[in-house]
């Protein structure tokens, strides 16, 4: 069923009686073409574009919850493309020009909404830091935009100007940038592969990857039941070392708690999505009203998805320090999401040294923004078995090399990134 | 555990005051050992969902490293020993290790 | 006396009365009311606008898990949006304003929503706003995001004070209820440390608002009289206006204090709020249950609560909700509450009750004279602005009911939150009719109706036995408690009722956000049937109030509608916060110019009395320059600098690098594996400069090492990583290398250190030391202890950073100012000068020494030119093996090297990146970029450090200096990256 504006007319003249389910629920088949093992943004990206683009349909998405229960449906929404490194800087403008068509090609409103990110800067040297990632960034033909003090003060009176610990002294902008309904991505995606005739299963959670003896694939053991397939994609991230292992890979992961916010619902008050320089704190506001903002992940190793006060506490102060006037502001919930932290920071679309097992996995912090491209290149990846372009350096063998694409410069140790 | 540490040093301490590194079983290997040896230590993790031994550093009281024991889905601490003293143990295949020796051997 | 306050009865204080306004109208209330309490009392029922479609509401509840309720308190930057009125303690000068309506609470333009509502169903905003594709940013967006939201933040400083403390206790009670106050009883006399906390202002939980008698006293007075008890022990803590709000790890618990949020200026010294972390032993949650709606049509008429909300307004506050009041109940709440509101004098006109049996002490509650419609439901509600009346159905048969407020009772919830937000899920009880809270363990349990109990004498009982529980559990001996006889107790027994079929107009089961039973239905139709997915998509439990009141109604409506338990269907997550926290209290004293702890050199007073303008760099403040008379910008002041140190002489504060004392037999080994250049050889009196790399191979910090003994070192790190090579050096002496024998110590606060470089340097420093400073007795690299004339010990260092002649002059910190004073005397007759970190780092571009905007993190030794500094003939050294890598080591790296502008006047900044000239800008023509750029005073003439891809190939080669952020393209040529003195003849000079 394909909405448009007749229908929401129609439907509502018969008390929306009559809208149908958004997606099947159907009993595995025995044997798929694909089977994608995680049926969150990823996941769910991945068949819609294997369907619609390479037009592969014969596919299994196994998700042990439900659609979209991973961290898709538990982030702060934001959208952005302003990285640094080559490594990086394409595959995610490929995401963003493939949010800007989105809600056209899957015929559901995800609410994009380009309201801007700015990242503030705080020092000089962070100023040059920022100049030289908006320089990138504009080397690629992305939009940046180096805002002083007064311009960014302009644009958000109620940073705090004049008691700050870390003055703002100007921001990098990028107006393209802002943020995205996170549930109805997941569930936009889902319904646009189902109709193209993917299988989400849900409730289906992967025990085992059966193999042959050369090592090969055959398909993976399940809740219910065996399940075989041509090719195994994994798209788990935060527990890709979990389903990994069932292949006997060890990755370069960690797994780690990071914890999220929302506020009670207010008036619109902050238009923009504005990042913390000199702490780490980002906020925006949805179109509820609420207040929607994160910082640090928790730092210790955790696959429980819930975190600790003294986080909480840290988050908020950022917040406060930023933007005094929240200070009599409530918060409403905290969540807590697990998600893999690679070695570099940087994500990893790639094949495995199993050859028809794929990858997908290491998004530390950024997974949202990236859910269409990662879709779109792993859907490449397993179509193709070869790298979409713009996903070529994501490699799984980059660390051996010497290649990792290391925006923040931390180096090996995950939870810096 | 993610809350309180008992530090073997200075006692039942909040979380605030540590660093925590990651890992604490990959073990350094030799000069000489083969590529593999070095990219597995430095980048691969086990990454086990249950019971991890995990560097967190007592940066706002002793100072030493200490090697904490958890499981990182109920985030309940199992034992908490000095970062040396774990390693001279798991050297020697002392018990008081225990568990970790294994994989240090 | 206001219209709905009864003469008599209530706790409220009536020889306290308070004024207050709403909407700007002055109202009166009772020191003891509660905002809405005072309210209802003058007869404003209409108290707010719900969510989506404006429509007007009042109280459902008495207590915190009011969803409709919400005002603004406050004023101008003391104003808070979405206060619950149902448990703001009412104060003299109370300001309340209503939120989400337009332009007043009565007349709403937004209410017109509702007229639309079979457009606005659940999840119509994903099937719509899409056409065209440019709109929903430009003009659907805006609207909807003008008329969501609740209330306004004014987003201006807050004027109050917040702090943060810890706790620790043997046990925690939550809840000072009869459940809560018999536990803490019987723990505190077990010798245990207790806290009781609760969230309201007045101790004693559901017996205030009981009409009972409790150990042969009115049950308020029985809590009234254990309170007293409890606050003669000193073994025990009672936090009022506390609200634990969080569960977190290791028994620790989160609350929150309103210390001052009851007054209209609060006082100074102390914090309106306080966030507490409680650790405790053992806790114990006493938090009660919560009274269920019933979803029928027209449920959210102001007018329409709990049964239980109506009997608290009664019996705790003195006020009637209504004159004409009906009940709808399903269980022994609404006779109990029926009962009340008849012995006040209320015309209770009917209690409609959808079951056909009811129990005889249920009918006897409610006396002869009460009507009750038994098998009967009521289907719609009449009124506007508020309730005028009801239709109850009966067998086909309706009934129109005159009423002006409707108490609904649908039976009890557990309050079981704070056990559920650790990961495990509430259990569903067939017996209760109700999810109970999980096991968790001993530590943490819950008691009284918290646990499902039902009757007041029950709770009393189970309080006390729990408490004494875990007091023995803990090692105590402990005493059974006494458990006080109760009369005048009533059955609660209910049977349940999701939702009453046939019900005509909109069922509301999240009363904020406007979820009905049809929305709960569509979202069944269109496969969102996971009770997570269903949340999501009706944003039923997203609200301010969590759910607290709907969801159990929400899973009980979505298993009728998918035929399965209310088991099956489970519950979403139960997370932080109980109820919303203020920022403000979670922030505590970490704001404004306080957020981060600020760092000041022992030389900041030297540095402030020369007229610095300091600067941020990390936590410390440092000196950027020292502006004279007659310097009108920062770069004059800042080229005087520089050539004054190349020239003369300059005095810098560089106290704030890192300093570390090595000690040991093995520190020299220690320092080998630390570095990547050698450390064994290094003899004592001498400093060298080293690089440390990541065990990647990347560069990680530089610094210089002074062998000052046989057995002692002291390095130096920058100052941004300071704490990180600390933290380093930590890691590699107790983990890495726990076999040698290596102690150290950061003395980084201990030492002012201040860099003397100038030609002149020398001369003006022999004046104050009176060891000889002669080349051939302190040459470059010298660094030994020497004595300053007057006897002060201090250290020396011949090292420089500027390429000048240059000393390190370190002195005890409290002795820095008087030295650097004295340093400044020395050096008058020879021009010296102060100068700051801009001429240090326009002195060290010159130079073409690298610092973090060069050691990014991402560059080896190689990148920039220090490849010389890898001994790789050294068995190990952290960072070694792979340093040698194919992407560590490929030909086309970017390698630092200098850029001068062709066009002399030209500018170049740091950020800027580098083409090829007439390349086309792409990511893969990209070439490199500037590190770091500078005017150079002693060139005249803008200088840059790039990193550029094969650099050290293409010295003298043109290139496109591309700054498209900032509009400039700038053409350079490549070269060296020293630009003065690349013989080093200064330096030994």
């Amino acid at each position: 069923m394909r909405y448009s504006a007749l229908d929401i007319v129609r439907q509502a003249f018969s008390g929306n009686r009559h809208w149908k389910p958004v997606w099947r629920e159907p009993q595995p088949k025995a044997h798929y073409d694909v089977i994608i093992v995680g049926g969150g943004g990823h996941g769910l990206s991945t068949a819609y574009y294997l369907a619609k683009e390479f037009g592969i349909t014969n596919i299994a998405v196994l998700e042990k919850g439900y659609i979209g229960s991973g961290n898709v449906g538990r982030n702060t929404t934001i959208i952005r493309s302003n990285y640094l490194l080559e490594g990086n800087e394409p595959f995610y403008e490929f995401s963003m020009k493939l949010w800007e068509g989105l809600e056209q090609d899957f015929n559901y409103n995800a609410m994009v909404s380009q309201r801007g990110v700015i990242n503030l800067f705080h020092s000089d040297g962070q100023r040059d830091a920022y100049a030289r990632r908006g320089n990138a960034m504009m080397m690629h033909g992305v939009d940046a935009q180096l805002l002083d003090r007064e311009e960014v003060r302009k644009m958000m009176p109620y940073l705090n100007f004049d008691h700050a610990r870390f003055p703002v002294l100007g921001g990098l902008l990028q107006k393209r940038g802002g943020t995205a309904r996170h549930d109805a991505v997941a569930w936009g995606y889902a319904r646009g592969a189902d109709q193209r005739g993917v299988d989400l299963i849900q409730h289906c959670e992967v025990t085992g990857i059966r193999r042959d003896e050369a090592g090969r694939v055959l398909g993976v053991e399940t809740s219910k039941g065996f399940i075989g397939c041509n090719k195994l994609a994994l798209a788990t991230a935060g527990h890709t070392s979990v389903t990994g292992q069932m292949a006997g890979l060890r990755l370069p992961i960690e797994t780690h708690v990071l914890q999220a916010f929302v506020s009670e619902g207010l008036k619109p008050v902050i238009h923009n999505v504005i990042t913390y320089g000199a702490g780490h704190f980002y906020i925006s506001q949805s179109d509820k009203g609420g207040l929607v903002f994160g910082a640090d992940i928790d730092y210790y190793s955790s696959y429980a998805q819930r975190g600790n006060l003294a986080t909480v506490e840290h988050t908020i102060e950022e917040g406060v320090s930023l933007i005094p006037g929240l200070s009599r502001v409530k918060v409403l919930r905290a969540w807590g999401g697990v998600m893999d932290m690679s070695m570099d920071g940087s994500p990893i679309i790639d094949r495995t040294p199993i050859d028809n097992l794929y990858l997908n996995c290491g998004w530390c912090y950024g997974g949202f923004k990236a859910t269409p491209a990662s879709g779109f290149c792993f859907a490449h990846l397993i179509a193709k078995d070869e790298p979409h372009y713009t996903a070529r350096f994501l490699r799984l063998d980059r660390f051996e090399r010497g290649l990792a694409i290391d925006e923040g410069g931390k180096g090996p140790q995950p939870n810096l990134h | 555990m993610a809350s309180l540490i008992t530090c073997p040093h200075c006692g039942s301490r909040p979380k605030e005051e540590f660093s925590i590194r990651g890992d604490a079983l990959p073990q350094r290997p030799a000069a000489h050992a083969p590529d593999e040896a070095w990219h597995a230590y430095v980048y691969l993790r086990d990454n086990v969902k249950g019971v991890i031994f995990e560097h967190w550093h007592h940066v706002g009281g002793c100072r030493r490293y200490l090697v904490v024991e958890r499981d990182n889905v109920s985030h309940d601490v199992l034992s908490v020993t000095d970062a040396a003293r774990f390693r001279r143990a798991a050297a020697s295949g002392q018990d008081g290790v225990v568990a970790a020796g294994k994989d240090l051997a | 006396m206001t219209p709905h306050r009864l003469s008599t009865g209530g706790l409220v204080n009536r020889a306290m009365p308070l004024r207050f306004s709403f909407d700007g109208k002055p109202l009166k209330g009772f020191a003891g009311d509660t905002l809405s309490s005072a309210l209802l009392a003058n007869g404003q029922m209409l108290m707010g606008r719900s969510f989506k479609y404006h429509r007007p509401r009042g109280p459902v509840t008495a207590g915190s898990a009011e969803p409709n309720a919400l005002v603004t308190l406050g004023e101008g930057a003391r104003s808070e949006p979405n206060a619950r009125a149902t448990v703001a303690e009412l104060y003299e000068g109370m300001a309340a304003r209503s939120q989400n309506r337009w332009p007043s609470l009565s007349y709403d333009v937004g209410s017109v929503n509702s007229l639309f509502s079979p457009f606005l169903s659940a999840g119509f905003y994903y099937k719509t706003f899409m056409w065209p594709a440019s709109f929903w940013e430009k003009v659907y967006e805006p609207l909807i995001r003008r008329a969501a939201g609740l209330g306004r933040a004014v987003m201006a400083p807050d004027p109050d004070r917040y702090e943060k403390a810890w706790a620790h206790c043997d046990l925690l009670v939550i809840g000072a209820g009869p459940t809560g106050l018999m536990a803490t009883l019987a723990a505190a006399r077990a010798g245990l440390r207790v806290i009781l906390a609760d969230e309201d202002f007045r101790q004693g939980g559901s017996l205030l608002s009981e009409t009972a008698v409790v150990g042969g006293l009115p049950a308020a007075d029985f809590a009234a009289a254990i309170l007293a008890e409890l606050e003669t022990l000193s073994n025990v803590t009672l936090m009022a206006r506390t609200t634990v709000f969080g569960w977190y790890d290791d028994m620790v618990f989160g609350a929150v204090e309103k210390v001052q949020k009851h007054v209209a200026l609060p006082d100074p010294d102390l914090p309106v709020e306080r966030v507490w972390r409680i650790v405790a032993k053992r806790a114990l949650l006493a938090t009660g249950a919560e009274e269920r709606p019933l979803a029928f049509g027209g449920n959210d008429r102001p007018g329409v609560m709990t049964a239980g909300a109506a009997r608290t307004y009664l019996n705790r506050y003195g006020v009637a909700v209504g004159r004409k009041v009906a009940v709808f109940a399903n269980g022994g709440s609404g006779y109990r509450t029926a009962a009340d509101l008849t012995a006040a004098g209320i015309d209770v006109t009917a209690i409609i009750d959808p079951r056909t049996e009811i129990s005889r002490a249920q009918v006897d509650l409610a006396g002869e004279s009460l009507r009750i419609l038994s098998g009967a439901s009521v289907t719609a509600t009449r009124g506007r602005l508020g309730l005028a009346g009801l239709v109850a159905e009966r067998s086909g048969h309706e009934e129109v009911i005159d009423c002006d407020a409707l108490l609904m009772s649908g039976g009890w919830s557990p309050v079981v939150h704070l056990l559920c937000q650790r990961g495990r899920k509430p259990v569903w009880s067939v017996a209760h009719q109700a999810f109970l809270a999980p096991d968790v363990g001993a530590a943490f349990v819950p008691a009284g109706s918290a646990a499902g109990l039902a009757r007041l004498s029950a709770c009393l009982r189970d309080g006390a036995e729990k408490a004494v529980a875990l007091a023995r559990d803990l090692g105590f001996a402990a005493y059974d408690t006494d458990i006080p006889p109760v009369e005048g107790e009533y059955d609660p027994a209910f049977a349940p009722l999701w939702y009453v079929q046939g019900s005509k107009g909109k069922a509301f089961v999240d009363f904020q956000n406007d979820v009905t039973v049809g929305d709960l239905s569509l979202s069944q139709r269109e496969a969102f049937g996971h009770i997570e997915h269903t949340k999501r998509y009706t944003t039923g439990g997203m609200a301010t109030d969590q759910g607290k009141l709907g969801n159990v109604n929400t899973i009980g409506i979505v298993s009728g509608m998918r035929g399965v338990s209310p088991e099956a269907v489970g519950t979403t997550t139960f997370r932080p916060f109980y109820t919303p926290v203020s920022f403000g209290a979670l922030a505590g004293t970490a704001r404004a110019e306080q957020a981060r702890p600020t760092r000041r050199s022992p030389l900041h007073g030297w540095a402030a009395r020369h007229g610095a303008v300091f600067v941020e760099a990390g936590l410390w403040h440092r000196s950027a320059w020292f502006p004279r008379a007659g310097e009108k910008t920062w770069r004059e002041a800042v080229d005087r600098e520089v050539l004054t140190v190349r020239e003369n002489a300059g005095l810098c504060d560089v106290s704030t690098l890192g300093k570390i004392e090595i000690f040991g037999t093995q520190a020299a080994e220690f320092l080998n594996r630390v570095y990547s250049n050698a450390f064994l050889k290094l003899s004592v009196g001498k400093a060298r400069y080293g690089l440390m790399l990541r065990e990647d191979g990347i560069v990680f910090d530089d610094g210089t090492t002074s062998r000052l003994g046989p057995n002692h070192y002291v390095m130096t790190t920058t100052t941004a990583y300071a704490a990180e090579v600390m933290a380093h050096l930590d890691y590699c002496a107790q983990v890495l290398f726990p076999e040698l024998d290596v102690r150290f110590a950061s003395t980084t606060d201990q030492w002012a250190q201040m860099s003397l470089a100038g030609p002149k340097s020398r001369i003006i420093l022999q004046r104050l030391v009176e060891d000889d400073l002669s080349d051939s007795a302190f040459p470059f690299l010298a660094a030994r202890e020497v004595t300053l004339k007057g006897g002060l010990a201090a250290r020396l260092f011949r090292i420089s950073f500027s390429g000048e002649l240059a000393y390190e002059l370190a002195v005890p910190a409290g002795f820095g100012e008087a030295v650097a004073d004295h340093l400044m005397e020395a050096g008058r007759e020879d021009g010296i000068c102060a100068y700051g970190v801009e001429a240090l780092n326009v002195l060290r571009i010159e130079k073409g020494h690298v610092t973090h905007s060069e050691l990014d993190g991402r560059t080896t030794a190689d990148d920039v030119g220090l490849g010389r500094m890898m001994a790789l003939q050294k068995p190990d050294f952290i960072g070694k093996r792979l340093s040698t890598r194919f992407g560590l080591t490929a030909a086309d790296r970017l390698q630092m090297v200098g850029l001068k502008p062709i066009e002399p006047d030209a500018e170049i900044r740091a950020g800027a990146h580098l083409l090829k000239e007439n390349a086309k800008p792409s990511t893969t023509n990209d070439q490199g970029f500037v590190s770091s750029a500078c005017y150079s005073p002693t060139l005249g003439r803008h200088i840059a450090l790039a990193l550029l891809k094969s650099g050290r190939e293409r010295i003298g080669e043109k290139i496109l200096v591309w700054d498209r952020l900032r509009e400039s393209e700038v053409l350079a040529e490549v070269c060296s990256p020293v630009f003065v003195d690349p013989d080093n003849l200064k330096l030994r000079d």
